[in-house]
């Protein structure tokens, strides 16, 4: 039963191993979706591409449900699988400044690698950025400690918080997502640009 | 359709099977891991290896490093995101190469020049960089990945992301359109 490393039905090196592959799934899908063009991805911010909110939301309801399926299958034990904590206050203050990184390089980090490994210099350049912005972070710790380790909240589920069984959550973003669809589609209509 | 799209040239995926793909990607984390996909944690890794080699004195001192190594046990580099993001180099060149999209360049919008693209670039890199610390993600480990195993905390980053990317579009447009 999954998941696999976790359970010890696969070792650590061929967990590792099994990781690079992922990843190469995870560029190559990336890349061919689109996202290793910086003017692409700023478009969901412009109306003009929705591809983020395409990819993105697809991914996610396929993901969740995929889980979902799993545990249903008794394929995979979910409580074993990370769920990310909460830590209200670092997490919304390091969204906002990811939102102006977003705005202002128009690349986030998995997608900075898949540009930089076409060949974008503005990629490569971002990814130079992303070292020095963790470096800064880790040089200023100390400062930024309290803020950091406030407001933890354990590792909730947004079912959970609004009481839901996670099958009615997933059903509801679903919906949410085809909505969503429906209406990228018509803005793109609305805003059309060439494709970059 | 209308004829903007039929001028698309470039041979993307659809969004939503590129979408798909990328679900199967996460799941295949999930199932095999027991995590998801990640990007931020791997130039985490990177750091934490780079102040360790150069700087051993100040690694001991760093509480950034003692926390990364409350969870990570071991050479930084061997690390599941490491491993991964090497993957994705690899992944999207191979997509790049097959669809001929291989090229140096800088890619920006004809009304900025390159130089200001690139120092909006690294400016949004080092932005991106700190808050990805702060908010223990970014849009592949938090957001993404926070989402299919329906987490608050993930959902949460999300929301501060992209509300900010859309609060802050109109101030920037002129980079961009």
């Amino acid at each position: 039963m999954g998941p696999l490393a976790v359970n010890e039905i696969i070792s650590e090196n061929t967990n590792l191993f099994l990781a690079f592959l992922i990843g190469i799934g995870f560029g190559f899908v990336l890349e061919a979706s689109g996202f290793s063009s910086s003017r692409k991805l700023a478009g969901v911010f412009y109306g003009y591409d929705m591809v983020v909110l395409k990819v993105f939301f697809t991914a996610a309801i396929t993901g969740m449900t995929g889980l979902l399926l799993f545990s249903l299958f008794g394929w995979i034990d979910l409580s074993l699988v990370y769920v990310n904590p909460l830590y209200v206050t670092s997490a919304i203050t390091g969204g906002v400044i990811m939102g102006g990184g977003f705005i202002l390089g128009g690349y986030c980090p998995g997608t900075s690698f898949c540009g930089a490994s076409i060949g974008k210099i503005d990629a490569m350049v971002f990814i130079a950025g992303l070292f020095i912005g963790v470096a800064l972070f880790a040089a200023g710790y100390g400062w930024f400690e309290d803020l950091y380790m406030a407001a933890f909240k354990g590792d909730p589920k947004i079912s959970t918080s609004l009481k839901m069984s996670d099958g009615v959550f997933v059903l509801l973003v679903i919906l949410i997502a085809l909505a969503m669809f429906w209406i990228a589609e018509i803005v793109e209509e609305k805003f059309p640009r060439e494709e970059y | 359709m209308s004829d903007i799209k039929k001028d698309r040239k470039k041979n993307y995926l659809n969004p939503y099977m590129g979408g798909v793909l990328l679900g199967l990607v996460l799941l295949a984390a999930n199932y095999i891991a027991g995590r998801g996909l990640g990007a931020s944690g791997a130039v985490k890794s990177v750091v934490v290896t780079a102040v360790t080699t150069i700087a051993p004195s100040a690694a001991e001192n760093s509480g950034f490093i003692k926390e990364y190594r409350e969870s990570h046990k071991g050479n930084p580099m061997k690390s599941w995101l490491v491993f991964q993001m090497a993957g994705v180099i690899v992944g999207g060149f191979l997509s790049g190469a097959l669809s001929g999209r291989l090229e140096l360049k800088v890619e920006h919008s004809p009304k900025i020049t390159s130089r200001k693209r690139l120092l909006l670039a690294l400016a949004g890199g080092i932005l991106f960089g700190f808050g990805s610390q702060l908010g223990r993600g970014c849009t592949s480990g938090a957001a993404l990945s926070g989402m299919a195993v329906l987490s608050l905390g993930g959902f949460v980053t999300m929301m501060a992301i992209f509300g900010t990317g859309f609060a802050l579009a109109y101030f920037f447009r002129k980079n961009w359109i």
